[in-house]
């Protein structure tokens, strides 16, 4: 196979050809924050949280392919800045009442939140009226806390087959709507993979919660991204 | 010897939870008494200043009427002001009324919720009682803050990093595992 190298914040890196940047990051043990780009998935470009600068110009590192001699930026302070104005307007577009929510602790946006040191939202808190689904008997969809990365609905697609979840509307009205009335209408299964697909609390099953102690859980102790980081450094 | 710094406190749309975590500092409530002097605060009683102060501790976000004119109060009398837990940073669990019409939650506690005896089907309207907000504001979306300590309720260590740190005249960024927002 063909290889390519090109440069991370000035550190030497090898690709496989149409490799992608945030790829060929993580084989190189450099992390790269990301949120809807998730393993297995094809990825989105949607979220925007993996923005690097490619010769100057910002793409989403994980559409964007790796190319022969190509300059990318990373852990700027310019691009820290753009990725955590992303996680704050996530937080403050939806209803986050991590207290009592039973992803908190596994959590990807928590974590990047947490990885980026947040200690209090930049904008003003939106508190948008939004839906809570119970209707299935083993899985919920909360709406509250859907961030719009569409990967349950690739999951759902592409590896489940089954096509439950599809985007509606644009803009600031956009929302994940289920093929049917509501969920219990849907062939959704407790274990398909576009449950386990989501980053965050919003679908989930049913029954399972709190299950771990605080400070056993994932994100707990160490940062999100610190498994990929680690690789580098061995 | 120098005065030392004067500390103040107070729960506004908060639960105590926070106050309880300031407790659980266990053995070090009492460095913390040698380190600064309390002024108003639920921990001694006093319920209003008496000198001006260096840092006030606000828990609760602003549901009330009241509310917002006590975290005025402490905002002029403090020269730092510091939001602690998820209620004054981002509203908590008192905010999830912000996206329900005022009225109908009253008329869901006082007349409509399984229970309720109201025959006259009044609503408390005295004015004794602080006149509540149509949705509760994060103390930063009031005043300004000048630190934050996230959390619900934010670990005792998390409140004594900050605390020392402010003092000392060096507030620090949280250590990753004392950042918390549950
Ligand atoms: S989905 Fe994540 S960020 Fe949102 S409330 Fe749950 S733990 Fe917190
Ligand atoms: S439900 Fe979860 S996976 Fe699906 S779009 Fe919302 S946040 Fe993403």
């Amino acid at each position: 196979m063909k290889t390519v190298t090109f440069t991370i914040d000035g550190k030497i890196v090898r690709a496989d050809k149409g490799q992608t940047i945030l790829k060929a990051a993580e084989a190189a043990g450099i992390y790269i924050p990301r949120l809807c780009a998730c393993k297995d998935l094809v990825p989105h470009g949607s979220c925007r949280v993996c923005s690097v600068r490619v010769n100057g110009r910002i793409q989403a590192s994980c559409v964007q392919t790796a190319a022969e001699g190509a300059i990318v930026e990373s852990e700027t302070d310019e691009l820290r800045e753009y990725r955590r104005n992303i996680i704050d307007m996530l937080f403050v577009e939806g209803n986050h009442f991590c207290m009592f929510c039973e992803k908190s602790g596994f959590c990807e946006l928590q974590a990047l939140a947490y990885r980026f040191g947040i200690t209090a939202p930049k904008y003003r808190l939106l508190y948008p009226k939004r839906d809570i689904d119970l209707s299935h008997p083993e899985v919920y969809l909360d709406h509250n806390r859907c961030i719009l990365c569409g990967r349950c609905v690739r999951a759902s697609q592409d590896l489940d087959r089954k096509n439950v979840f599809q985007f509606v509307e644009r803009g600031c009205r956009k929302r994940l709507q289920v093929n049917g009335e509501a969920l219990s209408d849907t062939d959704l299964r407790a274990a398909d993979q576009a449950v386990s697909a989501c980053p965050v609390g919003a679908l989930m099953r049913k029954r399972v919660g709190y299950a771990v102690p605080v400070g056993r859980r994932p994100y707990d102790e160490v940062p999100i991204g610190r498994d990929i980081e680690k690789k580098g450094e061995e | 010897m120098a005065a030392k710094p004067r500390i103040a406190t107070v729960s506004l749309a908060g639960c105590f939870g926070c106050h309880m975590s300031l407790l659980d500092l266990d053995e070090r409530i009492l460095k913390l008494a040698e380190l600064v002097e309390f002024d108003r605060s639920p921990i001694n009683d006093y319920k209003d200043f008496r000198a001006r102060c260096a840092v006030g501790v606000v828990e609760g976000g602003c549901c009330t009427e009241e509310n917002v004119h006590v975290l005025e109060r402490f905002r002029k009398q403090c020269d730092l002001l510091v939001s602690i837990g998820e209620c004054a940073i981002s509203g908590g669990i008192p905010a999830m009324r912000n996206n329900i019409p005022l009225r109908e939650c009253l008329e869901e506690a006082y007349l409509k919720s399984p229970g309720v005896y109201n025959p006259g089907g009044v609503i408390p309207n005295d004015p004794e009682i602080p006149l509540l907000l149509h949705r509760l504001y994060p103390c930063h979306e009031v005043v300004k803050i000048d630190l934050f300590i996230p959390g619900c309720p934010p670990p005792a260590d998390a409140i004594w990093d900050a605390l020392v740190s402010l003092l000392a005249g060096r507030p620090a960024a949280p250590a990753y595992d004392r950042l918390k927002y549950d």
